[in-house]
């Protein structure tokens, strides 16, 4: 489903979360809008993570705020979200899908087909029918992104989703990623990976202890990154 | 039935007066586990999901009730069931309807407690899925109660355990009556007074082995559930 | 598995449980009464025969002398049926009961081993008996649950032997507030003396090294008698059924009854409901 005209741009405007004292995001001020993927980098404990929560509402903001398509509204409608480390039901992998489906408001009749093509659609097909507690990290992994699929987002976030995996479950992530990005859903997507950064990215969106570093597009970034943390980081030297 | 034969022949020959027992220790215990239930899930549910400032109290409570002596609770129910009593007019002292009634409050708090630690653990784990999948508060609870169903069996279990094989409370509101109220853990009780022992020691040999059917049920319910759902 | 199918007919057999009537509400009664009458076997022995003329169902709360008056007087049985002629005078008096009839009499036997380390096998004289016990300190097992065996064991001690027991028991005499066969298994696994009625002795199946050892003597008399609680005081009596059953023991169908109950031969009880010092 193409991102509706209504959901994007999504924009932080002096978002910052505070919490026991800990500036967890400081003043974040950032506009995503539709197009190719925008991926978040940053060192651990950038905020990547919290700022993905923050976007679908599951982390409240302590100042600032965050609108979508130019309104006040918390909780988009229209997103989707999947974890680093997704918790799947206690049952099986099509039923885990089923579950988003029904969740979404997806008439009963038609749960069991979309779960099939979702499940097709992450290369899961075969594997409907068993417990999806006992699939391989990067099969629950690629289960999750169905489920979050279930919900036709406009928009998807993805946190270091290939973060624990193998290269060949990281390929088949990044594979889905494009193609569901080449359909017009826009891909919000968090990694640590400089890598995964250049084979994904549109724009480029690099964090460091809550703050927002810089914000440009990907073949620019790499090559001519604007700040000095930027460059740092490309280099591979630590930032602290 | 008389006590001359030996409890294995009372068995083997299907005296009914013995498989009368039976039946009422298991109806009255398995009634109570279901009223238990029916309490329980619903309360332990709730105070698994819902924050409020002293919550500990109530769960701390809770967990004592676990260990009410039946003793306690079967003269708590007899002085309110008791003609004389506040609910005299039930009429009800005496009856498998009050064993029933007993068993139900020492069943209760196990089922509950239980079931708050269990769904407890569960939605800390589904707790971020289940906000990215937008689910209502509605549906969290039957998804949390359903994804948690063998654990709660088992909880289940351990209820109708503790009710199967209490006596204090059952035979002081129970009256222990011939053929009427008589369970097996009450007749356990007057047959050893009675100097019956052959006869006691046969029911106390099916009890064991009802005791040992259910445990072997939480144990295959477990293994099911980590098989089913992984 | 657990599914909605299941969930439901389980609710529906807890309902049907709790919802059904007390089977035979209309036609049954509740005595309170005490454990002799049931230990012995006398109650399995009758109230089949009255049922089957009367229709009656008579459920029995098998409890001490003093707990069965004290049932009695909450209201939550119908019929009193005890051996404590004084306990039961009391309860009269106080306006708990309608009447009292004499129904049924047997004996107390005093009950020890074999070996009888008191030596007094054997005595005519049971006041005689109970002062050797307290003077060679033998253990000696009271019901202590105000139960009429205990009410009669009480006045053995303190009008006939004269030995004021409360004052002057020792570690030698066990107060276990039970009933007559938990009594009976105390004695035997502490080779005690108890007293005991007849009835529950002969019916008692863990005899082991315990007999008989004094009998006979008049004053181990024991008199049952009915009472029909007062629908006065408590309107929930069921007094038709109650009276019923009263009329049956008394009349000479229930106490042929009575006396046609035996265990090896021997008869337990002896009707008297003819007798009015009874």
């Amino acid at each position: 489903m193409r991102a509706a005209a209504s959901d994007l741009p999504l924009m932080f405007v002096e978002a910052s979360i505070v919490a026991r004292e800990v500036t967890i995001l400081d003043r974040v001020t950032l506009t995503v809008t539709s197009g190719a993927p925008t991926i978040l980098i940053g060192p651990n404990g950038s905020g990547k993570t919290t700022l993905l929560r923050a976007a679908v509402g599951l982390t409240p903001l302590s100042n600032g705020r965050i609108t979508w398509g130019g309104r006040n509204t918390e909780m988009p409608s229209k997103s989707a979200i999947m974890f680093q480390r997704p918790t799947m039901l206690r049952r099986t992998a099509a039923a885990n899908v089923r579950y988003a489906l029904a969740a979404a408001n997806v008439p009963r009749g038609q749960r069991e087909e979309q779960a099939a093509e979702l499940l097709a659609l992450v290369g899961l097909g075969e594997l409907g029918s068993r417990p999806a507690r006992r699939l391989s990290g990067g099969e629950q992994q690629r289960l999750a992104l169905a489920r979050a699929l279930a919900r036709d987002p406009a928009v998807l976030f993805l946190d270091e989703p290939t973060a624990s995996l193998d290269p060949y479950s990281t390929k088949a992530i990044e594979d889905i990623v494009l193609a569901v990005s080449a359909r017009g859903v826009k891909v919000v997507m968090s990694t640590h990976d400089i890598g995964q950064a250049k084979r994904l990215a549109g724009d480029v969106v690099l964090l460091h202890r809550g703050r927002l570093i810089e914000s440009t597009r990907a073949p620019e970034f790499f090559v001519t990154p604007h700040t000095e943390e930027a460059r740092k980081f490309i280099a591979g030297e630590l930032l602290v | 039935m008389t006590g001359d034969m030996t409890a294995l022949q009372l068995v083997l020959t299907g005296d009914p007066g013995l498989f009368a027992i039976v039946r009422l220790s298991l109806l009255i215990s398995m009634s109570a586990v279901l009223l238990a239930a029916l309490v329980g899930v619903p309360v332990g549910a709730l105070l698994a999901l819902t924050r409020f400032r002293g919550r500990e109290v109530p769960i701390v409570i809770l967990n004592a009730l676990m260990g009410l002596p039946p003793v306690v609770v079967g003269l708590a129910i007899f002085l309110l069931l008791s003609r004389s009593g506040p609910l005299g007019s039930w009429g009800i002292l005496f009856t498998p309807q009050a064993m029933v009634i007993a068993q139900t409050v020492l069943v209760a708090p196990i089922i509950a407690a239980l079931t708050r630690q269990t769904i407890e653990d569960l939605w800390i784990e589904y707790r971020d899925e289940l906000a990215a999948m937008d689910v209502g508060p509605g549906r969290r609870i039957v998804t949390l109660i359903w994804d948690a169903r063998f654990s709660l069996v088992t909880a289940l279990l351990a209820g109708f355990g503790r009710a199967a094989a209490e006596v204090g409370a059952i035979i002081i509101v129970g009256g222990n009556i011939e053929g009427f109220t008589r369970t097996m853990t009450t007749a356990i009780a007057l047959e050893t007074s009675k100097g019956d022992l052959p006869l006691a020691v046969g029911l106390g040999l099916i009890l064991i082995f009802i005791v040992i059917l259910i445990n072997a049920m939480a144990w295959a319910m477990r293994h099911a559930g980590e098989r089913y759902a992984g | 598995m657990i599914n909605r199918r299941t969930v439901m007919v389980a609710a529906a057999f807890a309902a049907a449980i709790l919802t059904t009537p007390v089977c035979a509400q209309d036609k049954s009664i509740v005595v309170s009464s005490t454990t002799s009458t049931q230990d012995s076997g006398l109650f399995g022995y009758i109230l089949p025969l009255f049922k089957e003329k009367t229709g009656i169902d008579v459920k029995v709360i098998a409890q001490g002398t003093g707990q069965a008056l004290d049932t009695g007087r909450r209201g939550d049985s119908d019929v009193v049926f005890v051996h404590a002629k004084s306990a039961e005078e009391k309860f009269l008096a106080e306006g708990e009961g309608v009447k009292r009839y004499p129904v049924m009499y047997n004996d107390f036997v005093l009950i020890g081993p074999k070996s009888d380390p008191a030596g007094i096998k054997g005595m005519k004289d049971i006041a005689k008996a109970l002062q050797t016990i307290k003077d060679k300190q033998a253990d000696f097992i009271s019901r202590g649950d105000r139960s009429g065996t205990h009410i009669a064991e009480l006045a053995l001690w303190n009008k006939d032997a004269g030995i004021d027991i409360e004052k002057e028991k020792g570690p030698w005499y066990k107060s276990i507030g039970q009933g007559m066969g938990a009594a009976l298994n105390t004695a035997g696994a502490s080779n005690g003396y108890v007293l005991s009625d007849r009835g529950t002795w002969l019916s008692f199946k863990n005899k082991g090294d315990l007999q008989i050892l004094v009998e006979g003597d008049k004053r181990l008399f024991n008199q049952y008698g009915v009472t029909l609680v007062n629908p006065a005081k408590h309107p929930n009596v069921k007094k038709e059924l109650g009276q019923a059953f009263i009329d049956w023991l008394i009349s000479p169908e229930g106490q042929k009854a009575i006396a046609s109950y035996k265990i090896n031969g021997e008869q337990l009880f002896y009707p008297n409901a003819s007798d009015p010092s009874a």
